[in-house]
């Protein structure tokens, strides 16, 4: 019988402990998962105590808040602060979302930080995205057409249409790092993100390459490894659907 | 120092910045066959580019007649007079073409009825040199910036363009006066990379984080800015800093000017239209530092919205739900999200907002950095394109749409310039150790700092000095007061401490390399402010409530060495590029 454990170094410490130093009578307890690469030494969960009457009300805030009056050394990334950037993607309370539309106020009890669950951590918060972004390459992100004329492309409204909820994704990840396929089979299976993408070029009527990438995709383990769990669309913080794109393309391929 | 480890990489041009100027500009060298290099901090998507909503302005004509040059007449008065003409005149008559372009690279604009691309009206946006709206201003519902950043990321891979991404950019390499590259840190590995390049492109956008509130995001440091100040450089028009009229109140959201373009008003406590009293004819869609000032004054004199009474509201819940739900499906979005809002039932709360840096590094309409050495002269080696440059096209206040159309035009200027320049292939010569000795100097202090001040502490006191002491009114009061405040965080420096002292994204001293930036940025800001007794666009003084021509018509130049700046001015461009256009003298500015 074999013996399954995660490696040695693998296995998550208690970490360090930041008590309040305000003396306020509304704290909540912050558990971040903590891990840096230059020490040597396992991934450990930090506890800070955070003065709730002084933080405004999403999880980036709290973030913020511990980063600039409690711990500067924590790593996490962010930018537009309005989910539109798609930086701060992480799971919160044990569900991914995107750290600055998430209110800390839906989350009972301590509130629990850790990176996208299944990739290769870089530091604390910061997961590795090389492998998807690499993906999002392979599925030919631009228009192909062989239009010269001086106009533009012609798209009626309704062919328009079509491209929403798609074209409006973020890259953040959440999808395709809370999809259990993914999580196996990563790198061969292009996971909802990278289809979700890949469906809003095969449908835009702009598109002369319809065929071609619908070819592409049609593929046992870059596609068919989607067996409708449904997280994607759960954890989409944008209020997309890739399991319906990814749907749309089995049935384009099965009735094409 | 010999403790870190250097790699050295040779180009013909490096980009550095990957939001929608950087990806123009890598696009157009790479279609050049022009060894490019790609660096930016941040994964290309996640540039502030995606931020942008309303849309990219373009004389297009396809919501009726327009021309380039009401287009471009609309810009000068915008710009009241501060921008360059022939520069405006380049900026306009490009446009169409580049959004053409645009639209064939695949970014899924709105449609008319007619499967055109739909374009809205936007503030300052005229028919026939300043009469009646127009619906110039192109756009992808209210997502224009997201759409066209990402297409062009598509763009970018499909010329296969090299990219370093999270590498944070420390200095330029100089010597005798040209650009030869750039140093820049992998957050990665921790590794220092030393980019030598026969061009060197910034492309890293404004510095809107000098301020407490804007709607910025947390990137926007101008590092390239910094950097071009450290190399000995002036930066052009620092005062002029872009308040949009409209960030949500409390959390700085920027809720765009598409709002009013589609019909969308601002009313105040007495549940009065009171842009019909500042800007009879054009009302709401005034241009920015006209509505921005109008809801000051608003507040300032007790007609406030809230408890507070500091801030008023912005009604959309007269529009029909169909055309908010096709057209500003984003700003639906963020209202529920950050004011709690439905927007169709009840107005915003918002307050004028910190948004877009006018100033930058000076350039002409080719993308070249510009110096003053008795008269302009260009610096070899170096361009600067997107909201980090002064073409000037923008003056002393930007339209509304305008942005977006500057990236891709002088993305694609400053690539051909390149291309014109540069010999694919030519040898690199060799610099001095001592440039990246310097460099790495400063990198190690700072990581080292083991004093008694944190980053966040002295970015928040510069924060709130910018935001009281340079805002939308200024006073000779204020503003001296301000020049003396303003150099309290950067003594600060001084006694800083770095917490974290390793190597792999290190963010607490990414932040302090970012603070380092700003807070040159914001003396200079400040210095220039001070020094400018005049009202012009975005910069209105109370004590200088008029506009100055005589002496004013003047583009600022700021250097700036640590606490020490220079002030001096050049002149605006009094010509237009070709003669498709006349040049047009000053007017009064009436909206």
């Amino acid at each position: 019988m074999v013996q399954i454990n995660l490696p040695q170094n693998s296995k998550v410490e208690k970490g360090k402990f930041f008590k309040d130093k305000t003396g306020s009578k509304n704290i909540r307890k912050v558990n971040i998962y903590r891990w840096d690469p230059s020490t040597g030494e396992n991934p450990r969960i930090d506890t800070y105590e955070v003065d709730m009457d002084n933080c405004p009300s999403k999880v980036l805030d709290l973030l913020n808040k511990i980063k600039n009056e409690i711990d500067p050394s924590i790593a996490y990334r962010r930018s537009c602060a309005h989910g539109v950037c798609g930086s701060c993607a992480m799971n919160m309370d044990g569900k991914n979302g995107l750290a600055c539309t998430k209110p800390h106020s839906e989350i009972k009890g301590d509130i629990n930080i850790y990176p996208l669950p299944h990739l290769r951590v870089l530091k604390d918060l910061i997961g590795d995205l090389s492998t998807l972004y690499k993906q999002y390459e392979s599925v030919e992100p631009w228009l192909k057409t062989t239009l010269k004329t001086e106009k533009e492309n012609i798209q009626s409204k309704e062919d328009r249409a079509k491209l929403d909820g798609l074209y409006e994704c973020i890259m953040c990840a959440c999808c395709s790092t809370s999809c259990p396929s993914y999580w196996w089979n990563g790198d061969k299976y292009l996971g909802p993100a990278v289809l979700l993408q890949a469906y809003r070029w095969i449908i835009d009527s702009r598109d002369e390459d319809r065929k071609e990438r619908l070819k592409k995709v049609a593929d046992e383990l870059k596609l068919y490894r989607c067996h409708t769990i449904m997280n994607c669309t759960n954890a989409c913080p944008k209020g997309l659907n890739p399991a319906k794109a990814i749907a749309s393309i089995k049935k384009m391929l099965a009735t094409s | 120092m010999k403790s870190y480890k250097i790699i050295d990489h040779e180009y013909d041009v490096v980009v550095l910045g990957a939001g929608g100027s950087g990806l123009r500009a890598a696009v157009g060298l790479s279609e050049a066959g022009l060894k490019t290099a790609c660096v930016s901090k941040v994964f290309p998507t996640r540039s502030h580019t995606s931020a942008a909503q309303g849309g990219i302005s373009a004389a297009l004509g396809n919501m009726g007649e327009d021309d380039w040059r009401w287009h471009m007449y609309d810009t000068v008065k915008g710009a009241d007079w501060l921008g360059d003409q022939d520069c405006i005149e380049y900026l306009c008559k490009e446009a169409p073409r580049a959004v053409l372009e645009l639209e064939k690279y695949g970014v899924p604009f709105s449609r008319t009825e007619d499967g055109k691309i739909y374009q809205r009206p936007f503030g300052g946006m005229t028919k026939n040199y300043g009469n009646e709206p127009v619906q110039r201003t192109c756009a992808a519902a209210d997502r224009t910036g997201h759409a066209i950043l990402h297409t062009l990321y598509g763009q970018a891979l499909k010329h296969k363009t090299e990219f370093f991404i999270e590498y944070f950019a420390l200095d330029l390499l100089m010597k005798d006066g040209q650009c030869k590259g750039l140093i820049a840190w992998n957050l990665n590995d921790g590794t220092i990379h030393r980019f030598r390049s026969h061009i060197t492109i910034i492309a890293t956008g404004g510095y809107g984080k000098v301020y407490y509130s804007a709607t910025s995001a947390h990137t926007c440091t101008g590092d390239g800015n910094a950097m071009v100040l450290r190399a000995g450089l002036p930066l052009q028009d620092m005062e002029f800093v872009q308040f949009h009229p409209t960030g949500i109140y409390g959390h700085g959201t920027l809720i765009s000017e598409g709002v009013r373009g589609e019909g969308g008003y601002l009313v105040n406590s007495k549940g009065e239209r009171f842009m019909e009293r500042y800007a009879p004819k054009a009302k709401d869609l005034a241009s920015r530092d006209v509505v921005s000032r109008s809801i000051a004054v608003e507040i300032n004199e007790g007609r406030g919205v809230g408890n507070e009474k500091d801030h008023v509201h912005l009604h959309l819940n007269h529009l029909d739900p169909k055309v908010i739900e096709e057209r500003l499906p984003g700003i639906s979005e963020s209202s529920r999200l950050f004011a709690n809002v439905d927007v169709t039932k009840e107005p915003i709360p918002v307050v004028p907002t910190v948004h877009y840096n006018m100033g930058g590094i000076p350039t002409n309409y080719k993308a070249e950095v510009l110096t003053l050495n008795g008269s302009e002269k260009t610096v070899p080696g170096l361009m600067a394109i997107g909201e980090a440059a002064c073409v000037s096209v923008h003056g002393a206040n930007r339209l509304g749409s305008n942005s977006l159309i500057d990236l891709v035009v002088f993305g694609r200027a400053a690539a051909k310039r390149a291309a014109e320049l540069v010999k694919p292939g030519t040898p690199h010569e060799e610099i001095s150790q001592s440039e990246t000795d310097k460099c790495l100097e400063r990198f190690d202090r700072l990581r080292n700092a083991s004093g008694t001040n944190n980053t966040a502490d002295l970015r928040l006191a510069m924060q709130k000095t910018m935001q009281s002491k340079c805002a939308v009114f200024r006073t000779e009061k204020t503003l001296k007061e301000g020049v003396n405040e303003i150099r309290k965080p950067f003594e600060g420096m001084d006694d800083l401490s770095v917490k974290d002292k390793s190597l792999i994204f290190n963010t607490d001293l990414v932040e302090t390399l970012e603070f380092d930036n700003l807070i040159r940025q914001a003396i200079t800001t400040m210095d220039s402010a001070y020094h400018r007794k005049e009202s012009r666009g975005a910069h209105a003084r109370e004590d200088f409530p008029k506009r100055n021509d005589e002496k004013f018509m003047q583009h600022t130049l700021s250097w700036c060495d640590g606490k020490k700046t220079k002030i001096d001015y050049r002149p605006v461009h009094r010509s237009t590029l070709s003669n498709d256009v006349q040049y047009f003298p000053p007017q009064e500015r009436v909206y």
